[in-house]
């Protein structure tokens, strides 16, 4: 069925109405495709429904000057900066991190002398989740989904080599966030190098935990409290220091929808944003360090209008709900990552591909940085040649393709404006649901954005069973007599033992009164209206381990159990 | 994959399986979409929630007097938890219950967790229907030996 809304604009000549109407008549005789996938060709992945041709009437409602503006101007629907690339190609920043710190060092090295501009570190799970390498809880889990950081000790391998005050870092950690930002402090100012020239971002999203990632350590309210003394702490002392990535990237790979990863990342952003207004902070002392990060998914189109349609609310709500009158808390900066749960374990190489396209979309959309996924991550850690593809990918895309000459290309095609204003207006409507629960925090406490997410999820998973959806080498064009690449890389048992070694060695190595004087000053700290952060560096200072700092936190604060539901 | 020609009797009793996740691992949107696609088949799931131990995973089903145990990982710790859960099974004595499992395993690691006793693995990727008639094929069977 062809909707008759195409081209009918106000302003439009007899001549133009007659060619219209004759294209609905042909699109109506036409019949439509039957095949395998064609169920869903009415529809993006994230179920907008889509016409056939998108049309002056489409975006005759949208406002040149207040809805589009210009790039580098409120909205800043067309991009931030006024000329995008043309002065600064985004930054291409692989995440990597694997076994123990000296081997990630070493990849460090490696993305470095490739041409890769900042490091981006990904931790492993027992680190993610605040326990040291030999505890019963980490059993085959260090080392495995990125790099084992008990301590100081193993900070300072990680960066060993490595100018802190030159490169900028990236850290992907959130319910130790505080810890690992104390970590890297002490580890900048044993070089020498002062924390006020530190530049980088911490994740520190716990919300995005509750509702999608699910790495949490204490209960919510804690929780933010933490992250309000951190945004305090850096605000005063690491004026280069970007506090807290809100992140859609998790969000997305759990199942939601487009619009609900930018519904629920604003939602948390405009969280953190309220707790510092409540603490008394001045919106635009804080608000310039706040960056994003969403995912770019496979639906081209779908993902721009995304990526436009973050700015525009971002800037709106920044002005005029908080009242932020400095232009860069008005401008909302993201890092994407390509979709992980787009990729396949059917025909790797195909993944490439994939990432290829999902990359060309996030610069379309205007982002300031960049992770392209390599083609075996689905099946394990990155081997260092795939690895290279993906950077290779984003550099073709830079030099090659020419889509970083001109400013927001798609800016006014009838389709993306269209989008755009669709997946803004599904935005809002999440607020005001957000609304009806008295906020994000309590939204997430009562479940909804996990139940959403979880639906949507459920009926994404069935269009796919159902055949409307095709994946590729998955449920068509398949290779039944596929054979799996042996070159995947493997964490072997022995990282386990000899990390939870030397996180012994560490605890026999060091000064036990310190430490225990510096994790009774941190809990009293949690007990008080004080900044913990003074009292996590000094823990740090005294090599307290992140599970010892962890564990004296819980006893203030407790710890979080899920309500589960599926 | 193999079908049976002959579907299993109608049990007296939906079939019951536990869907469970070990370890620090929290990436449970498959865990949550196979535990409602078996409902939806009209099958009993008790979704154990996230970070439980092998002990934890094999007395909720023991508790739970489950058919089967679906268990998922996607963290890269399969190769020692999935063996840690066949051995509570043993332990307990409850080693007729069907155990199988999915998430990023890679072939090989796959092929070597079915030797020690896991009875299927699933890629991601595999289709809902597969691990549903899997579920129903194994389980049932389990029912019709128990009489």
């Amino acid at each position: 069925m062809i909707e008759r809304a195409s081209g009918l604009g106000p302003d439009a000549t007899p001549e133009y109405r007659e060619l219209i109407e004759r294209w609905e008549a042909k699109a109506e005789r036409t019949p439509s495709r039957a095949d395998k996938g064609s169920g869903a060709v009415d529809r993006t992945i994230s179920d907008v429904p889509l016409k056939t041709l998108y049309g002056p009437q489409d975006v005759a409602h949208i406002d040149l000057t207040h809805d589009l503006g210009v790039p580098g101007e409120f909205p800043y629907t067309r991009g931030i900066h006024p000329t995008m690339y043309r002065s600064r190609l985004w930054t291409m920043r692989q995440f990597a991190g694997f076994g123990n710190a000296k081997q990630t060092n070493e990849r460090y090295h490696f993305l470095l002398s490739q041409g890769q501009a900042g490091l981006s570190v990904a931790f492993d799970m027992p680190t993610l989740m605040g326990y040291d390498s030999d505890s019963p809880m980490a059993l085959g889990e260090v080392g495995k989904c990125g790099c084992a950081i008990d301590s100081i000790r193993d900070m300072e391998t990680l960066f060993d080599g490595i100018d802190l005050g030159e490169i900028t870092t990236s850290m992907t950690i959130n319910g130790p966030a505080a810890i690992a930002l104390a970590q890297y402090i002490v580890t900048a100012e044993n070089k020498g190098i002062p924390r006020a020239k530190l530049g980088g971002t911490l994740q520190a999203d716990i919300l995005k935990e509750y509702i999608a990632q699910k790495e949490w350590i204490f209960p919510p309210r804690p929780h933010m409290r933490i992250i309000i003394d951190m945004m305090e702490f850096c605000t005063r002392e690491m004026p280069k220091w970007n506090t807290i990535s809100v992140s859609g990237y998790h969000i997305r790979e759990a199942g939601s929808t487009a619009a609900q990863e930018l519904a629920f990342t604003l939602a948390d952003g405009f969280a953190y944003v309220e707790g510092a207004l409540a603490r008394g902070m001045n919106v635009d002392d804080f608000a310039p360090r706040l960056s994003f990060f969403f995912n770019s998914h496979s639906d081209f189109f779908e993902e721009i209008a995304k990526f436009r349609a973050a700015r525009r609310i971002y800037a709106r709500r920044m002005r005029d709900r908080y009242g932020a009158k400095d232009p860069r808390s008005w401008q909302l900066r993201f890092h994407t990552q390509t979709a992980g749960c787009s990729a396949t374990a059917q025909q790797p190489e195909n993944n490439i591909v994939r990432v290829a396209f999902e990359a060309m979309a996030a610069v379309l959309g205007g982002t300031q940085s960049l992770h392209t996924n390599s083609m075996d991550e689905v099946l394990a850690l990155p081997t260092e040649k795939s690895v290279e593809i993906a950077l290779r990918t984003q550099q073709v895309l830079a030099y090659e393709t020419g889509v970083t000459s001109v400013v927001d290309p798609l800016g006014g095609s009838y389709f993306v404006e269209a989008l755009t204003d669709e997946i803004e207006r599904q935005a809002l409507e999440y607020f005001d649901r957000i609304a009806e629960f008295g906020g994000m925090v309590q939204a997430v406490e009562a479940g909804f954005p996990q139940r959403e997410i979880a639906d949507a999820s459920y009926r994404y998973q069935r269009s796919i069973e159902s055949g409307d959806r095709v994946i590729v080498g998955v449920n068509a064009f398949e290779k039944p007599d596929e054979v799996q690449s042996p070159h995947l890389l493997k964490i072997g048992a022995e990282i386990e033992r000899g990390q939870a070694r030397s996180v012994q060695d560490v605890r026999s190595s060091r000064g036990a009164a310190a430490v225990e004087a510096s994790l009774a000053a941190l809990k009293r700290a949690c007990r008080s209206d004080a900044n913990v952060m003074p009292a996590l560096i000094d823990c740090v200072h005294a090599v307290a381990t992140e599970g010892e700092i962890v564990d004296a936190m819980v006893e203030v604060f407790g710890r979080y159990t899920e309500q589960t539901q599926f | 994959m193999a079908t049976t020609t002959t579907k299993p009797q109608a049990p007296s009793r939906p079939l019951r399986v536990i869907v469970a996740k070990a370890g620090l691992d929290g990436h449970d949107r498959g865990a949550k979409v196979i535990a409602r696609a078996l409902r939806d088949a009209g099958m009993e799931v008790i979704y154990t929630g996230l970070f439980q131990t092998p002990e934890q995973i094999v007395q909720t089903a023991i508790q739970e007097d489950a058919d089967g145990i679906g268990l998922s990982i996607l963290s890269g710790a399969h190769m020692t938890l999935f063996p840690l859960v066949v051995e509570q099974l043993t332990l307990q004595g409850v080693g007729d219950i069907v155990f199988f499992g999915g998430g990023t395993i890679p072939n090989d690691d796959a092929a070597e967790l079915k030797r020690l006793g896991v009875r299927e693995i699933f890629n991601p990727g595999a289709p809902l229907s597969n691990i549903i008639s899997f579920v129903e094929r194994e389980c049932g069977k389990r029912r019709e030996l128990e009489g």
